[in-house]
Formats: structure tokens, sequence, C-alpha cells
């Protein structure tokens, strides 16, 4: 029984980042002048693991304590990288995504190694790289477009229904959780992560394989954002150099993180937490078009709806009665 | 000294860390079966020693050698897998993790690669049980333990990695007796299982207690080795710091029982932590808080300089009802309240600032002139500070962080006395700090108490408390269960009114105080 609670606290964030979501999915769907339907859902869905994939690559670099300001950048880039390689006949084409992703694991590496051996801050690491990578980015795609032989079966099997109206987005989802973070989450290295976020002295003092769990969040955190890459060509069989769309991918995953429950100094909260957060976040931003309001005020609503989300999750602290627990 | 070969030897280690030199040519035999203590002031090179052991830094010379092969260790976790575990005087735990989590950190039992839960959970029971801690929760937060129950966790976790050499480096400083009981008896079974004990301690019958050989270090170098029990108290001390050493506590002076009191507290209460506590203090005396770690004295003194919220009961400072809302308000004016807070290194310090800066942190409101800080003004307060509580540095601009434990615990005291409080409160100052030190801070508090000013000492060693205090509360669950004065404070009557507590309220005795 109190082993109950004590899962149920460790569970705290993810869970309110998981009734968030459904509280505005639930205002969403039931807005919506189409209502709960396949479609509705599947649209919603397309959009939401976008934003989901990049959130759960800043999930990972957030649990060290650290903050990456590149993985809008790095979708951007895989974006358009995928726009030239996923080609040809389905074998060819899964070869391009298979490079796309070893793209994206070699620029969180590059993220990774430059933090650990140039043991320069993570915050202006990855301003750095990320230029460089939309630097990439812009010159490969200046303007939209993609490879004339663009495999668009490929990214229709990706963003299709299956039988029964589940979006093909949501299944794969579900598979990246099941296959890259749950053995995280349970592994060693995935342990060390959390334990550095949390104190890296006491974890060096502990024999933590620091560098080692550095290194893994980094570069699983290009995968993830090199997958949200990905699932953007699948979406829009193209590729552009876009730098608002990587500035907000990458601000967003923030956002999204923070209402999934992840804490920013690290060491607490976990991917499913922000994928909830994503989703709810995407959804906050949609609601805006079922209320038939005009589109401009978007970010507005989006900020003030965020804000409160926030709010709600540090309620908590007006039950704090040492004044000290606050600093904590 | 023995004959046999030694488990684990150094010799000729020498360590420098800038122009100071941590340790010169120490050297140093380890036997399995034995519990050796390392005796030493602060800054003696006890705790470079142990870090140059346990693979934390590295020596600029010298020879390791385990079971006669030359070792060495670049790291904690070379140390750990050579068998040799320190328990680090900071505690090394990680406090978003559960005690199970923490317990397992270094080497989890894997399946497929992955973490085995059950088997770690079962790891956890099984170490926690060694160290006599059956009572945590292995899937409890760390962060949520209090601090002696933490340091149960700690050695629960050196246990799980199967050392043959175990290091205790005050491991037992935040401990009440009845914690260092249990913590001994599982010391002496690991002796009894052959591992070789270091243990570092500066409370000396902590050491008569369990040790069975002493090493005395002094300026960085092993100055005495002898057998537990050959050399009295007086002469291990004066071995450490190399003068005479007599009449640790100043004698104490009585207050007439007419005299008002400063600071009068009537049925104070706090959430489930604090109950009807009422107590006064005169200027003039020292009133200490004794009991089992974590009965509520903690939180009192919190209570007491507005830091909790929600707290109900009278408050009256010179007779008449004053309300504390913060900490600021507390250390203000009419009130002059200090609070010497127990973790020096988060709450008493910005540890990368200057000493200068951190100085004058508390009394900038005073040294300053329409918002604008009067620089000569504060370079006077802190140099009158510095000679005052003789506080060693190599410049005020320095981080406070470089400083020795015992002269970092002085710029937290000296903080606060620029501020000229009336109605001073510690808890536990003294908590990790060489002799000399402690008892230059003996001699302060008793300076402090005869130019009036009212005192609340709280402490876990029961030999400050006789030594100090005019009167002392025992408290227990929160309440004051006995108030001991003058003559009756003593070991006895201290530790009986405590064990008698417990006693009868055996089953709900030590839970952990895990935050609801």
């Amino acid at each position: 029984m109190s082993d109950w609670r004590y899962r149920l606290a460790e569970q705290r964030g993810t869970l309110l980042g998981v009734a968030i979501f459904l509280l505005m999915f639930t205002i969403y769907v039931s807005n919506h002048p189409a209502g709960f339907t396949a479609n509705v859902v599947q649209t919603a869905a397309n959009k939401g693991v976008l934003l989901a994939l990049v959130a759960m690559a800043q999930t990972f670099v957030v649990l060290t304590a650290g903050i990456d300001l590149s993985v809008g950048m790095i979708f951007i880039l895989t974006n358009c990288v995928g726009s030239y390689i996923v080609t040809g006949s389905m074998g060819t084409a899964l070869l391009g995504v298979i490079g796309v992703l070893v793209l994206g694991l070699a620029c969180g590496a590059l993220n990774g190694l430059i933090v650990i051996y140039g043991r320069l801050q993570p915050i202006v690491t990855t301003i750095a790289t990320g230029s460089i990578f939309y630097g990439i980015a812009l010159w490969l795609r200046p303007q939209p477009g993609s490879s004339d032989d663009f495999n668009s079966d490929i990214a229709d099997l990706m963003t299709s229904q299956l039988p029964g109206g589940i979006p093909m987005s949501l299944v794969a989802l579900l598979v990246i959780v099941v296959l890259v973070w749950l053995p995280f989450r349970r592994s060693p290295v995935g342990r060390a992560v959390y334990a550095i976020g949390s104190s890296e002295v006491a974890a060096y003092m502990s024999g933590v394989p620091i560098r080692r769990a550095k290194f893994a969040a980094y570069t699983l955190s290009g995968l993830l954002a090199a997958m949200g890459g990905l699932y953007f060509t699948f979406i829009t069989y193209s590729g552009v150099a876009s730098f608002a769309d990587g500035s907000t991918y990458t601000l967003y995953s923030i956002a999204a993180v923070v209402l999934g429950g992840v804490s920013l100094f690290g060491g607490v909260g976990s991917a499913v937490g922000a994928i909830f957060g994503a989703l709810a976040f995407r959804t906050i931003g949609d609601l805006i078009f079922v209320f038939d309001l005009e589109p401009l005020w978007q970010t507005l609503f989006q900020g003030v709806v965020l804000l409160l989300a926030v709010c709600i999750g540090s309620a908590r602290l007006f039950q704090v009665r040492n004044r000290l627990d606050l600093f904590a | 000294m023995d004959a046999g070969v030694p488990l684990f030897r150094m010799e000729g280690v020498s360590k420098r860390y800038g122009g100071v030199r941590a340790l010169e040519e120490a050297e140093l035999n380890v036997h399995g079966g034995r519990v050796h203590a390392i005796l030493g002031e602060n800054g003696a090179g006890k705790s470079t020693l142990i870090k140059v052991m346990a693979g934390v830094v590295a020596p600029d010379k010298g020879r390791m050698t385990l079971e006669g092969r030359e070792v060495s260790f670049p790291d904690p976790a070379a140390a750990n897998q050579a068998g040799v575990v320190c328990i680090f005087q900071e505690l090394s735990l990680i406090p978003d993790l559960s005690v199970a989590d923490n317990i397992a950190i270094s080497n989890p039992p894997k399946r497929f690669g992955l973490i085995d839960r059950r088997a770690q959970r079962r790891m956890a029971e099984e170490a926690l049980a060694r160290a006599g801690g059956e009572d945590i929760h292995p899937m409890a937060p760390v962060k949520d333990l209090p601090l002696s129950r933490r340091q149960i966790v700690e050695i629960a976790k050196a246990l799980a990695r199967r050392p043959r050499i175990l290091i205790l480096d005050e491991a037992t400083s935040a401990l009440t007796a009845a914690d260092v009981t249990k913590v001994f008896a599982v010391l002496k079974r690991l002796r009894s299982e052959g591992l070789a004990l270091l243990f570092i301690s500066h409370r000396m019958h902590e050491i008569a207690e369990i040790a069975d050989e002493c090493t005395v270090f002094r300026n960085g170098h092993n100055v005495a080795t002898y057998r537990a029990g050959t050399k009295s108290d007086n002469e291990v001390v004066e071995l450490m710091i190399g003068r005479e050493y007599n009449h640790v506590f100043p004698p104490k002076q009585s207050v007439p029982p007419d005299k008002p009191p400063v600071i009068e507290v009537r049925n104070l209460s706090w959430t489930q932590r604090l109950r009807d506590i009422s107590l006064a203090v005169r200027a003039g005396e020292v009133v200490g808080l004794g009991g089992l770690d974590g009965q509520g004295q903690r939180e009192l003194l919190l209570a007491l300089f507005g830091v909790l919220k929600g707290v109900s009961g009278e408050l009256l400072i010179d007779g008449k009802p004053t309300p504390i809302a913060s900490p600021e308000a507390a250390k203000c004016k009419p009130i002059g309240m200090a609070l010497i807070p127990e973790d020096r290194k988060t709450e008493g310090l910005m540890l990368p600032m200057a000493v200068c800066d951190n100085l004058s942190f508390a009394a900038l409101d005073r040294l300053s002139n329409a918002g604008v800080i009067d620089r000569a003004a504060e370079r006077k307060a802190i140099e009158e500070m510095i000679r005052l509580l003789a506080i060693r540095t190599d410049g005020v601009d320095k981080p406070v962080g470089s400083l020795s434990g015992g002269n970092q615990q002085k710029v937290v005291i000296a903080k606060w006395l620029m501020v000229s409080p009336r109605i001073i409160l510690l808890n536990d100052p003294t908590r990790g700090i060489d002799v000399g030190t402690k008892q230059e801070i003996y001699q302060l508090l008793r300076k402090l108490a005869d130019s009036g000013a009212a005192i609340i000492f709280y402490s876990t060693d029961y030999d400050e408390l006789i030594g100090c205090c005019n009167r002392v509360l025992v408290l227990y669950d929160g309440a004051v269960k006995r108030t001991l004065v003058e003559e009756e404070i003593t070991e006895r009557a201290l530790i009986a009114s405590a064990l008698n507590i417990a006693a009868d309220q055996g089953e709900a005795g030590f839970k952990p105080a895990v935050n609801a």
C-alpha cells in the first residue's frame, strides 16, 4: 500500500501532464465541429507527434540539468536532409531514413562531446551548434522543396490511419517509447542521467559514469529530434530551412517538458510526461480554431494557458509550511 | 604497531594544493579485522588522506599497496572496484532518487542489461538491515529523509558494494547517541567479518569505544600511531593540536531568576512537528535543546526565526507580543535575532563568494547610507570580526569555500555577530569541527552571553550541552519532555530522559519523518 504512495508521488508530474492534456483535448474535441472522429484525432496526432518527439529529445538533456537549444535546428536539418535522401524504392528510402537518424545521432553526439570535453555550458554550446545546423540546412534547402523521386509511400504509411481509425503516428510514438525510453529509464546509464541532474557531485562521488551518461543523453536527444524532423518530412513531403520553425520547436519543447512535469533543475520527470505536455501544448494552440477566433490571437492565448497550467503545477507551494522548502 | 602484513599501505604520500601542503610524506598501514581511527584537527590532512585512498584526488608522490601489490586509483569507481569504499563527510546521496536507487547506484543488479528493480529492492532491504535502518522505506526519496536517516542510507550504500576497506569520514557526526550505538554494532560485526575500518571522528568517546588502533595527524603528517586505550584523552588532544589542552568549557555564569526574559514562547505549535512548546530565555542565559535528533529542535529554531508558516502560540520579545514573519524581520532592530544554521554549506554561506561578502551580507542595511554600501565602514567591520573570531584566511577576497570547515563556521557566526544580535539561535554549530575551533566557539558563546545576549543552543553532542548551558530542554516528538537546570544537566540525565521517553513509546520510536 505504501509502495503505491511512493510510486504515485514519483509519477506526480507525469500524471499532471496527462491530466492537463485530457482536459485540453476534451475541450478541443467537444467544441470541434466534426467532434471526436478518426480524422480529427489523426490530424491532431500527426501535428502533436512532431512536438512530442522534439520534447522527448529535450527531456534527455533537461534531466541532466542541462538544456538543449539546438533540438529545433536538428529537427530542421534532418527535415531538409530527409527531403533529399528518402528517395527511390522502399529499400533505398529505408536506407535514407537510417541515414537521417544517424545524422541526428551525430548532431547530438557533437553537442555531447563539446559539453563534456569542452566543459562549455550546455546553453551556449547548443546555441552555437544549433546555428551551425541551421546554416547547413539553409545551404541545403533555402526554398521549400523535395527530391524528384521522393518516396511518398513511406511517408503516407507513417502518417496513415490504421484499421479502427488509430493514427499510425501514435503507434510509431508508442513504439519509440517502448524501444527507446523504457529501456533507457531502466538502464544504468539512464539512472546515471537522473543522478547527474539531481546532484552531479554526489553522482561523481558515487562512481557514476558521468561522461558516458551525458554523452548518451545528448546523443539520444539528437536521435529523437531527427525522428521529429523525419516525421515533418513525411507530413509535408518536403524540406525547408525555416528559422521560425526551428526556433519555435526549440522553445515549445521546453514549454512541453515543463508542462509534462520534468524539472528544469534536472533529475525529475519522464519523457512520457513530456509527450503529454507536448500534446497538451499543441491542443492549446489549436483551441483557438475551434473557438473560431482570429488566428492572430494564437500565441497570446497559448502563452496565457501555458502560464495558467504551470501555475497549477506549482499550486502545492501554497501548502508549504517551511519556507526553506520553497528553495529546495 | 603490528608485525602482520597490512592489507593496505600508504608510504611517503604528499599532496599540495597551490602553495598549501595538505599531506607531507604521510604513512598509514591498514589491517583487516580492525578499526583504525584517524585523529587530527581540521586541516591536519585527514580529508586529503582519505580522498587519496578513495581515488578522489591523485597524490603528487608516494605509493599505495593493496595486499602487497602497488595500486593507483584514477577515480572513485576504481577505488570501489578494488574494495575501498568511503562514506564521505559531505553526503554522496542523490536527493531525487529513492533510497533503493541510491544504495544500488554504483552497481545496480541487472537482467538483460536493464536494472532489475526487484533484485535492487532486495539488495537495498538487505543493506538497510545490515546498517540498522530497517525502518527506512526503500522507495522513499532521499531528499525527504532527515539527516540522521540519510547517514544510515549512506552506510547501507557503502555496505552494498561489499567493501574490504570501509572508510567512515565523520560518518557519525549527524547521528544521535541511539543511532551511533546501532551503527557501532554494525561496525563491530563488520570488523569480525574481517573488514578493515578506517574511522574518522571528532568525538573522543566514540573513538575510545570503537577503535583498536589510532593514528594522529598534524600538519599533513602522521605524528603518532598507538594502540587504542594506551593514551589519555588529554595526551591525544595534545598530540593533535601540538599544545597543552585544558578547560574546554569556560565557567558558566548563573543569571538571577527575577530578571525578565528577553524572549518568551507560550504554547507554540506547528503542524504535527511542534507541540505546545513554552520557554523563556533571559539575557546572559544559554538554554540548550537536547534529545534525539529530529525531534523538532531544528523546527523550533526555524519557527522562532520566522521561517515557518502557520505557527500557533505566542511569542514575546521583552514581554511584548511580537509575531515574527520572516528572517528579515527577525534580524531587524526591535527583535535583533540571529540564527546560525545547521548546514553551513547551503544555508549559512554562499560558497563561491568572497569571505568579506559573506561576512557583511546580513548587516548590509547597517553598513549602508541611503542605499549605498559604505565601503570603508564595511571593511572596518569585517576586519574587526576576523580579528575577534581569529578567522584564518589568506585574504578576505578569497572564496569562502576555500576555507577549512572550522573557519567556514566561524564566518557564519561572525556574519551574524555583525548585526549585534540580542537573541542568538544556534543549530548544532560544532558539527564536524576540530577541537581547537570548538573550544573557541564555546568561549565565544560564553562571552556573548556575558555581554547580555540570550542564547538558544541546539547540539547533538551531550558534552556541549553539559558544558555550555544553564538549562536544557529535552525534546521528544516535538514537545518538551523535561527541563534540566544547572547541576541536573549530566550525561546520564540527558540520555536517560531521551531513552525513558523512547522506551515509553517504543513503536513510535524511529520512524523516518517523511514529508506527507
